[in-house]
Formats: structure tokens, C-alpha cells, sequence
């Protein structure tokens, strides 16, 4: 385990304290895992909050690792919302990680797009539009990326029955993929 | 879902009338034999199989053993594989397809020139196999007729050996349906 650089750049708990300080009233809960850190947030200001890790002096996490939604319908355990969206970060200098978790409510599951801060979020936002049915404002290019065209619904929500097949019916060519 | 009854009946029908062969005459029958003509054709198209692979997962590795020195398909007259729908007449359906990719798949089939035939190689082909979810079509007879289903997961060479002799059994018996009329079976 390298050691160096770990306390000058992040504490031992791999808390952010000026990230926390920065968006206090925006953090509802911080979970800290083996020194990876979760913060719980809202998702209001999540393209500031997500610019700001990236261009933190002390640790930049400028690699995005994964976005992703999660589905908690039929949860065994009370959640917040129904559906969750999830940003992994990475920062290479540091060898650091954290996590930001935004729930978003059922009816109106939309978050803001970081396809400007991340070019990779943008494919993976596509991703989670498609799978989960999560709306990304301001995202440039929101269409499915996965299923095809004709699929109507958004398949891993838990409320998609596993065995409905949606059968491709036009021509190769008018699927415009 | 093809009507498995009325595709056997289907196929009864196709079947060339067994009139008798006549035996060659006396003079003749050290150097000459006779056969019928539907037989004889049979026999040259069931020896010539030019295979079309629609690889798509791990069965198609399990294929180019096949077709490889060890297992050499080359003994059942299937070894020129070609990758144009245009110049086959057996398209091997080698691995999971997508319902996204089914126009892909019947388009491809829709190429291939008569007679033509289909294996399907392996489960996910077969039925969808272990994918019983949104995105793989449960099977490729829902859009393509098929002649031979070969199990497994994927299956052995032998198994997939296995099936190329089936379907040289099955054209020798000219049991195999022009695919306009097959097209009427599939339902929509």
C-alpha cells in the first residue's frame, strides 16, 4: 500500500472537506467505506458540485469511472426516492476515489447533464435515459443507446416485466443506428 | 411459432413420389447404375454444403475448430466457408442474436440464394437460451425457418458435426421447403 502523497492530498477517512464545506446545505448524508467516500446529495446543483471535484487543486478526480441509475422500487429497506442516479469518480493523482448519489423522485426522475464537464458522461447518461428512464436536462443527444428504436419502456426499471420482447420490425436502414 | 404439425405435413408432401428404380440392364451393369434423378441431385447438394457463419457469440469458436485441421468438416463436403450470403447455401447461426439484430439476420437470410438451409447452433440461437430477458429474441425460427437445431452451450464440434450430418440427412430425404413457401408457415 503506497503510502505517500495519501495525507497531503486526502485525508485517511477520504473525506472532502472543502467539497463538504463548499455544498453544505447540499449534502444530505456521507457514507465512508474503506476510505471511499459517499456523499448523499440533492440533485439540484449537481453539475457545479461535479465541476468542482473535477477541478479540486488538492485532488482532482478527473476521471469519470461510471454513471449509473438505480432502481428501489420494491426495496426491503426505506429509500428517499424510487431512483437513484450514481456518479463514480476517480482522481489519478491522488489514487483517490468518491461517489456522489442523487435520488430523483418517481415522477419526475431528471437530473441535470455533466456531458459539458465529463465527455464520457455523455454515453452513459444515453445509458441510463434508456435503462432507467432517467431525463438528462441540456444533454445534447438524449436517444437510446442500447435497445432499438421501436423498444417502448425502459427495460432494468423493476417494474419491466424481464420476459415482454419488443421484436425490431422495420428494415436495418430506417433504424438509424 | 411455426405449427410443428403442419410443418410435417408440409413436408410429406414436398417429398418426391418413390417410384422404382429400374435396375440397368444386363450388358450395362457392370459399368453403368441407376438412380432417380431428385435423388441424384440430393446427393450432389447435401456433398457441397457452402457454409455461411452468423457468428455472433462463443459458438463460433467452437465453429472454427470445425472447420479447423482436428475436426476437418472438410469430410462432409462443408469446408468452403464463405462470408457472402450471395455464394452460400447453409447459414450457420452461431451465438446469441438480439432483438436488435434480427432484421440484420433476415436480411442476410433473405440473400442467400436457393436452396438454402439454417443450423441453429447452439441454445441461444435455438431458444434464447439462458437469456430469458427483454433484449434476446427467445429463438430464431420466430423470423428465419430453420432445419437443424444443434443443444449445447456451446456445443462440442462433434455436436456441431453432429448437425451438418442431420441436415445432410434431411436434404438427401428432400424434405427441405423452398423458403417462399416456408415463409407462409412462420407466423407473424
Amino acid at each position: 500500500m503506497q503510502e505517500t502523497g495519501t495525507s497531503s492530498s486526502v485525508s485517511n477517512s477520504g473525506m472532502l472537506p472543502e467539497f463538504a464545506s463548499a455544498f453544505a446545505s447540499e449534502i444530505l448524508a456521507t457514507e465512508d467505506f474503506r476510505g471511499d467516500v459517499t456523499y448523499v446529495i440533492k440533485p439540484q446543483r449537481i453539475r457545479e458540485m461535479i465541476r468542482f471535484l473535477k477541478t479540486l487543486e488538492r485532488c482532482p478526480f478527473n476521471v469519470m469511472m461510471d454513471l449509473f441509475a438505480m432502481d428501489y422500487l420494491k426495496s426491503n429497506t426505506e429509500m428517499p426516492e424510487r431512483f437513484a442516479v450514481i456518479y463514480n469518480l476517480y482522481s489519478l493523482p491522488s489514487n483517490a476515489r468518491v461517489r456522489l448519489k442523487a435520488y430523483v423522485p418517481e415522477a419526475k426522475p431528471e437530473i441535470e447533464s455533466i456531458h459539458d464537464v465529463y465527455k464520457a458522461a455523455n454515453w452513459f447518461e444515453r445509458e441510463a435515459w434508456d435503462l432507467f428512464g432517467i431525463t438528462f436536462t441540456g444533454h445534447p443527444h438524449l436517444q437510446r443507446i442500447l435497445c432499438h428504436n421501436e423498444f417502448v419502456g425502459h427495460p432494468l426499471r423493476k417494474d419491466y416485466p424481464s420476459d415482454q420482447y419488443q421484436r425490431l420490425k422495420t428494415s436495418i436502414r430506417s433504424t438509424g443506428m | 411459432m411455426i405449427s410443428v404439425e403442419i410443418y410435417r405435413n408440409f413436408m410429406q408432401i414436398q417429398r418426391p413420389p418413390t417410384t422404382p428404380v429400374v435396375a440397368p440392364s444386363e450388358e450395362a451393369k457392370d459399368f453403368a447404375f441407376t438412380t432417380r434423378l431428385a435423388d441424384f441431385i440430393q446427393w450432389g447438394r447435401k456433398n457441397s454444403l457452402w457454409p455461411l457463419p452468423f457468428g455472433t457469440a462463443c459458438c463460433a469458436i467452437e465453429y472454427m475448430g470445425v472447420v479447423s485441421s482436428h475436426y476437418d468438416v472438410s469430410r462432409f463436403g462443408a469446408e468452403v466457408v464463405r462470408f457472402s450470403p450471395r455464394q452460400s447455401d447453409c447459414m450457420l447461426v452461431l451465438g446469441t442474436v438480439v432483438e436488435k439484430m434480427g432484421p440484420v439476420l433476415k436480411q442476410v437470410y433473405d440473400q442467400m440464394l436457393e436452396p438454402k438451409y439454417v443450423i441453429a447452433v447452439g441454445v441461444c440461437a435455438s431458444s434464447g437460451g439462458f437469456y430469458r430477458a427483454y433484449h434476446v429474441m427467445q429463438g430464431i425460427d420466430q423470423i428465419i425457418p430453420v432445419d437443424v437445431y444443434v443443444p449445447g452451450c456451446p456445443p462440442t464440434p462433434e455436436g456441431i458435426i453432429h448437425g451438418m450430418i442431420r441436415l445432410q440427412e434431411k436434404i438427401q430425404r428432400g424434405g427441405i421447403v423452398r423458403a417462399r413457401d416456408r415463409h407462409k408457415l412462420i407466423g407473424k
